[in-house]
């Protein structure tokens, strides 16, 4: 359904992303992990075109997403993405929040965004705050609106850029089970994540990615049990043991 | 609508006219600089005294000064002040040319009263712990302020100033309502006895803008070789 | 200094009103705050040119502001005076132009302070509002210029008591506002300049510094409010 064709990036003279050439099928859920910089954010970036590419086609559904004349505001409108910082509008309430896009572009009325926010919030546990503002929820409160919000545009695709990286710990559960919950409704998920417990529960592949590369691309079981790749071996090995001296 | 007559800003009376606004324009913002930027150390140094009541001066100075438009200033050092003086002083004043020192004294007040501020803000950017190792040390608050902050105050406070600079070099337009022939005074001179108004005022626009453009890019200048280097 | 108070209180505050036009303190608030109502639309709109990814809209505009702010006031008030009548080819009466110039001066001002604000917002609501499909004007519309507003108040408020300042300059052309009106009664008692003079400062001190303390009491109230806390910062995260 998300098709990469020798994509490339550059920021300058930085190469962000090196030959990329992925595919992933409808209702999917792929997690890419990797080491800082290694890239993972841009290529989820890439795919609802905040980051632009220099070389390659990216295409959904067999169509290029970079044709000319393209209308980028409806295309994504279709694809739902959710932020390492949330990025709530804090002058608006959650239900406000997940209430604004649909109005603005589905000409939907007040009262029908209203019940269906309503539900979404419901869905991810929050449908008593629907009033409050950010300000007065916590940060795992504030994603689980975020991604509520994300849902109210009903795309079939939604893209987690390291979702739980800004949370305190004890809330890092509450977001992960949403997301987990999605996965069960058959969407297609592209999640960046350094959480190697729901990749392994979660997930239908994970691809490793270092230095705009992708290294390694494996089902659960077999990446976190059987790295093939050196890179990849000494990834995980440092994610198990960070105190190990070399 | 008659043409643009270049010749007239580059030769004859309206041009003598137009220099010499410009200069006296330069002039007043020189005047003022010599004396406000001491004054405006000193109402700082008020500002953050360990005296209560030096603040409060300090603060009265400001806040008295910023709530007044320049303008009303003006009136006062020209209209109001010379009758509070000695009959010899006014006198005196009277022989010389008391517009202009009326309005550098205007000036001056008005412009420290934004320094000090500018000032004030750049010492307290310099952490506490700088005031206490001069203390440490040994110095007296003054000498800790003039060997240890001030110094170290100096380049953050540069860049407002050079604005403060700015505003002033703006300000020398208002001197014209007591009657000092600087720019605008000139430039309103020429344009009532020649009806030259496009002239005149190309001129006079153009002239502040020069100005200010030197100023900015001086701003620029020293931002580029005096960065702020933190500890 | 009191019987001239009680002699002059009222063409002090309203001028000649209602047997002539309106002057004095009335009609320097006036204006000042018809100025900033105007100036404020047009402020915004300046802006939003000044950060618009169109070169076609953003450098002519970065000139205009860049001419306005490099000139004193009383130049843009001379060119309202003495240009405006000969393009537009109606002859605005002194309040007219005083009021033509301050739009356009404090516009100026007004579009930095707004372009300030825009940046001010986080670059992150910019991406989430153009993630959810909404276009750039919608996003400015609704995310961004709410956000950048709201913030602004106290400083509208501070740029309020700036054109109560600026509208003295209306002196110079013969407005009857609230210095005009000083030097009129100046006139008349002659051998009291200080003290008419010391009066006018103090009923500016008294306008401008009562402003200034309002919008710092409104900026701790803002402070508190639900809908403008800056998010709570979540912990440092890798790349």
């Amino acid at each position: 359904m998300i098709r990469f064709d020798q994509v490339n990036k550059w920021f300058g003279a930085y190469q962000a992303l090196v030959d990329i050439n992925e595919t992933i099928a409808e209702g999917e859920v792929v997690v890419v992990c990797g080491p800082s910089g290694s890239g993972k954010s841009t290529l989820i970036r890439t795919i609802n075109r905040l980051e632009a590419i220099q070389s390659g086609t990216i295409s959904i559904n067999g169509e290029d997403i970079h044709p000319k004349g393209l209308d980028v505001n409806a295309f994504r409108s279709h694809i739902g993405f959710v932020f390492q910082q949330f990025n709530l509008f804090p002058h608006l309430s959650a239900i406000d929040n997940c209430t604004l896009a649909p109005m603005a572009l589905k000409r939907l009325s007040p009262a029908v965004a209203r019940e269906q926010a309503l539900a979404l919030l419901d869905r991810v546990g929050l449908a008593h705050k629907a009033n409050a503002y950010p300000s007065e929820l916590s940060g795992g409160q504030q994603q689980r609106v975020a991604i509520a919000r994300a849902l109210a545009m009903q795309p079939p695709i939604m893209l987690f850029d390291e979702p739980t990286s800004a949370l305190d710990p004890e809330m890092v559960g509450e977001v992960l089970l949403v997301i987990r919950d999605l996965v069960r409704d058959g969407m297609t998920l592209v999640v960046v994540t350094h959480e190697m417990g729901f990749a392994r529960e979660v997930a239908h592949r994970v691809l490793f990615m270092d230095q705009g590369r992708v290294l390694e691309r494996a089902t659960p079981d077999d990446f976190f049990n059987r790295p093939q790749h050196p890179r990849a071996q000494q990834f995980l090995s440092d994610i198990r043991t960070p105190f190990a001296t070399a | 609508m008659p043409s643009f007559d270049f010749a007239l800003l580059q030769h004859g009376q309206y041009h003598d006219w137009l220099l010499s606004g410009l200069w006296v324009s330069l002039l007043l913002a020189a005047l003022t600089l010599v004396f406000a930027l001491p004054l405006a150390v000193l109402v700082a140094l008020l500002r953050i005294s360990p005296l209560a009541l030096l603040r409060w001066l300090g603060a009265a100075y400001v806040e008295g000064i910023r709530n007044v438009p320049l303008l009303a200033h003006l009136l006062f050092w020209y209209f109001g002040a010379p009758e509070l003086l000695p009959e010899a002083a006014r006198q005196w004043l009277y022989a010389g040319n008391i517009e202009l020192a009326s309005a550098v004294v205007a000036l001056t007040f008005y412009t420290a009263a934004y320094m000090a501020e500018d000032i004030r803000s750049g010492i307290r950017a310099i952490p506490l712990v700088q005031f206490e190792a001069g203390r440490a040390l040994g110095f007296g608050f003054l000498p800790t302020m003039r060997r240890v902050i001030l110094p170290q105050a100096l380049r953050v406070t540069v860049p407002p100033l050079i604005s403060q600079a700015l505003n002033l070099w703006k300000n020398t337009s208002v001197a014209t309502v007591i009657g000092v022939a600087e720019m605008m005074y000139q430039a309103a001179k020429v344009e009532s006895t020649s009806f030259r108004s496009v002239e005149a005022f190309a001129f006079a626009t153009s002239a502040y803008l020069a100005v200010s453009l030197v100023i900015t890019g001086l701003g620029a200048w020293y931002h580029h070789r005096y960065p702020v280097r933190t500890a | 200094m009191i019987e001239l108070i009680q002699t002059y209180w009222v063409y002090f505050l309203v001028g000649q009103y209602p047997k002539g036009p309106l002057g004095g303190l009335a009609l320097t608030v006036l204006l000042a705050g018809l100025a900033l109502v105007l100036a404020l639309p047009l402020g915004v709109a300046l802006g939003l040119a000044r950060v618009s990814p169109y070169r076609v809209i953003r450098w002519p505009v970065t000139a205009l502001v860049f001419v306005v702010r490099g000139v004193p006031l009383l130049m843009v008030v001379f060119w309202a005076y003495f240009f405006l009548p000969s393009i537009t080819g109606v002859k605005t009466d002194q309040f007219g132009t005083m009021l033509i110039a301050l739009v356009v001066f404090d516009g100026a001002y007004l579009a930095e302070i707004v372009r300030a604000g825009i940046r001010g917002v986080p670059k992150g609501q910019f991406e989430s509002a153009r993630s959810l499909g909404l276009s750039y004007a919608q996003t400015m519309r609704r995310v961004i210029l709410p956000q950048a507003l709201r913030h602004m108040l106290p400083s509208l408020v501070n740029q309020f008591v700036a054109t109560i300042k600026e509208t003295s300059l209306g002196y110079i052309i013969g407005l009857t506002e609230v210095s005009f009106i000083a030097a009129q009664i100046n006139t008349q008692v002659f051998t009291r300049g200080a003290e008419v003079y010391l009066l006018l400062g103090l009923t500016y001190f008294v306008l401008c510094f009562g402003l200034s303390r309002f919008a710092f009491w409104l900026e701790q109230r803002l402070a508190q409010r639900k809908d403008l806390q800056p998010l709570p910062q979540p912990l440092k995260a890798s790349a």
